[in-house]
């Protein structure tokens, strides 16, 4: 995956994402609510404390009397080992407690219970206060009850909650990506699928998907198969005109040759004779170049989308070996055939006429009444077609250039031909990784062509 | 029924002549080709359409068909793949590609071989043979020659209880002599025959052809006689 990257990392890095962002959110407002619950507990507790202290507090013969409640403290131990401070104040005077406790919100109004947070003695204190009138005397007397307490234990309370939350926060996050990862392959499968479908064609294989496809594919695959069904054709129109201008070329060509026979039949010229002859040979040529010229445009087209379908090597060698006989009979010329099975991956038309131009070119070059050895063999590596004729040779010029465009060996006067035949077959064979080997026979005249190619 | 029957030249021997059917929409190479076959003693009708194909095929039976793959009215090898099991007639196809494939397509489809256009009448007349050959050739090919009766399709000279086989050029030979007895044929006649009109082709090789042909002739009351100076001619003992 290049580019743009892939859309299953992408959709699963976004979810992760926003999954993170959901765990410290849920984190952090877990952690607040449990310090905000351990306060509003404390608070209460302190409330309370500080209302039982005050409803304690009586008058006796004019003064404020208190008897300390040991449940109102016992309360606040319940809760945690925090120190507790206390004082009660009658008006500007100290009934009992901690003198030093100072400071804080005072209640504006008897019966009301205010909270405020305070520093005494180094640490952090919370403290409730409460205010009531006793009747000292004839006046009613202002008692403020404060009761505070050292806030650790909530703080450890807090710090134990906020580390649970943690903890599950991490869990989430974990099983978040897991279902992420999981989710976001779930929802590609489709479009994987699409894709393996796809790439499993043949190059050839341009018949339309028919498959179901989910509504975000369906626009996708509506122009995949209008750009396959536009391709066929136009790979149709281009297989059709080259069988069209091979008909066109061809016909008249072949009017030219029976017409000339046929002059050259009745006439008793043997000037008009020589000329009909030249006359039949240039059309045969014509029509060989053609075919050749065809060929390699065959050739080049194919090669780009080759195909890779298995071909065993002695049944195209037997094919093609039927299809030449009768010519090569015409000058009483044997193909013997020796072979074994040799299976490759292949375009089949490409081999087939890559081993037509290289057995035509040795019925071509042989002389009457010998033999071409047609043998296949295969050692697993490499699966090799060699064609050895009894003909000419391959002359004394560098061999390598016989495979170039339009070049012809040196020692080939008088024979039809455009030298095309044997470059057809060293592009088919570089085409599919293999190669064209020429060499001279080992024994006696003649040479051998080997089609090489890696077994399948 | 729109068709050109034409029989050019009676034929000295109806042995080893072939009733032909050429299905082939281009009037030229029709003409030519009917004209070409007929020299060669062979009967041919012209069909230039599918249709007239079927019209021929229903009043007449064939030896073999010359069919073209494109004709206006159709691709040649639907009407063979359609026709196959109406009629029994070979066929070889008339191609413009040489592509194996497509031969192969042809075969598939019920031909029995194909030939590249333009072609060489003697290589189209072999693939005859081979075909009729292949198909089990009739014995009204065979031909009478002195105590002998010479079979093209076969390609053997049988006389007695023996019988001689001979090769691709030496039928041809022969074939052209059977067919022309008690002519002279000259050597350039001979040569354009048996060697497709090749460039650098010596008279040598024609009387290496003719000395081996008389040897297997030996016996058997029919002889090459030379005509000093103009060419050959079959003759009697």
């Amino acid at each position: 995956m290049s580019g743009t990257g892939s859309i299953g990392r992408r959709l699963t890095l976004l979810l992760a994402g926003v999954a993170a962002l959901l765990s410290v959110l849920s984190w952090g407002m877990v952690t607040s609510f449990a310090l905000q619950a351990a306060e509003r507990t404390q608070d209460n507790i302190l409330a309370a404390s500080a209302t039982i202290i005050a409803e304690t507090l009586r008058t006796e013969q004019g003064e404020v009397r208190l008897e300390l409640p040991y449940a109102a403290f016992s309360m606040l131990g319940a809760v945690s080992e925090d120190a507790v401070y206390y004082r009660v104040m009658a008006g500007d005077a100290m009934l009992t407690g901690y003198e030093d406790l100072t400071g804080g919100r005072q209640p504006d109004l008897p019966g009301q219970v205010v909270f405020d947070t305070i520093e005494y003695r180094g640490a952090s204190l919370r403290m409730a206060s409460i205010t009531r009138l006793v009747l000292a005397g004839t006046q009613p007397q202002p008692v403020t009850v404060s009761v505070a307490q050292t806030r650790n234990g909530i703080g450890t309370i807090a710090g134990d909650l906020s580390r649970t939350a943690a903890i599950m926060s991490v869990a989430f996050f974990v099983l978040a990506v897991a279902l992420s990862a999981f989710a976001a392959r779930t929802s590609l499968r489709p479009l994987t699928d699409f894709a393996q479908a796809v790439s499993r064609r043949g190059p050839s294989d341009l018949r339309p998907l028919r498959r179901e496809a989910p509504a975000e594919l369906a626009p996708l695959m509506t122009s995949l198969n209008r750009l396959m069904d536009r391709l066929g054709q136009s790979i149709r129109r281009s297989e059709d005109f080259i069988a069209e201008a091979a008909h066109r070329v061809r016909t008249p060509l072949a009017t030219v040759r029976a017409q000339a026979e046929i002059v050259l039949h009745s006439t008793e010229s043997e000037d008009e004779k020589h000329r009909l002859r030249k006359m039949i040979r240039a059309v045969d040529e014509s029509s060989r170049s053609a075919g050749q010229l065809l060929d390699h445009a065959t050739v080049a087209y194919r090669a780009e989308n080759l195909a890779r379908d298995q071909v065993d090597l002695a049944d195209l060698a037997a094919t093609v070996a039927d299809a030449l006989r009768p010519t090569a009979s015409m000058k009483d010329i044997e193909i013997e055939l020796t072979t074994e099975s040799a299976l490759v991956l292949g375009d089949p038309v490409l081999l087939e006429n890559a081993l037509r131009n290289v057995l035509d070119n040795a019925v071509k070059y042989s002389a009457d009444e010998t033999t071409i050895a047609l043998r296949v063999a295969s050692d697993g590596i490499e699966s090799v077609i060699t064609v050895c004729d009894q003909g000419p040779g391959l002359g004394d010029g560098p061999v390598d250039h016989l495979t170039e465009r339009f070049r012809r060996g040196g020692n080939v006067e008088g024979i039809v031909g455009s030298g095309l035949g044997l470059t057809i077959a060293s592009d088919v064979l570089t085409a599919h990784s293999g190669r064209l080997d020429l060499h001279s026979q080992e024994e006696g005249p003649g040479a051998c062509v080997s089609l090489v190619l890696p077994s399948a | 029924m729109g068709l050109t029957r034409a029989r050019q030249g009676q034929p000295e021997y109806h042995g080893g002549a072939v009733r032909y059917l050429l299905v082939e929409d281009n009037r030229e190479l029709a003409e030519a080709v009917v004209k070409r076959l007929g020299l060669d003693g062979h009967a041919v009708d012209h069909a230039a359409t599918l249709a007239e194909a079927e019209d021929c095929l229903a009043a007449a039976s064939y030896d073999l068909i010359l069919l073209d793959v494109m004709l206006p009215d159709g691709d040649g090898r639907e009407f063979l793949a359609r026709g196959r099991d109406r009629f029994a007639t070979p066929v070889i196809v008339l191609t413009a590609r040489s592509q194996v494939s497509d031969r192969v397509g042809a075969l598939d489809q019920g031909a029995d071989d194909y030939i590249t256009k333009p072609f060489d009448f003697s290589e189209l007349e072999a693939r005859c043979r081979a075909v009729l050959r292949r198909r089990g050739g009739s014995a009204r090919n065979e031909i009478a020659l002195g105590n002998a009766l010479f079979d093209p399709t076969a390609g053997t000279l049988s006389h007695g209880g023996t019988s001689v086989e001979l090769r691709n050029r030496e039928i041809r030979l022969l074939e052209v002599f059977a067919r022309h007895p008690g002519q002279i044929l000259s050597k350039s006649h001979l040569m354009d025959r048996l060697f497709s009109y090749e460039a650098d082709v010596t008279e040598n090789a024609i009387e290496v052809y003719v000395g081996r042909l008389r040897k297997k002739l030996d016996g058997m009351g029919v002889r090459i006689e030379t005509v000093r100076g103009m060419g050959y001619r079959l003759g009697g003992p």
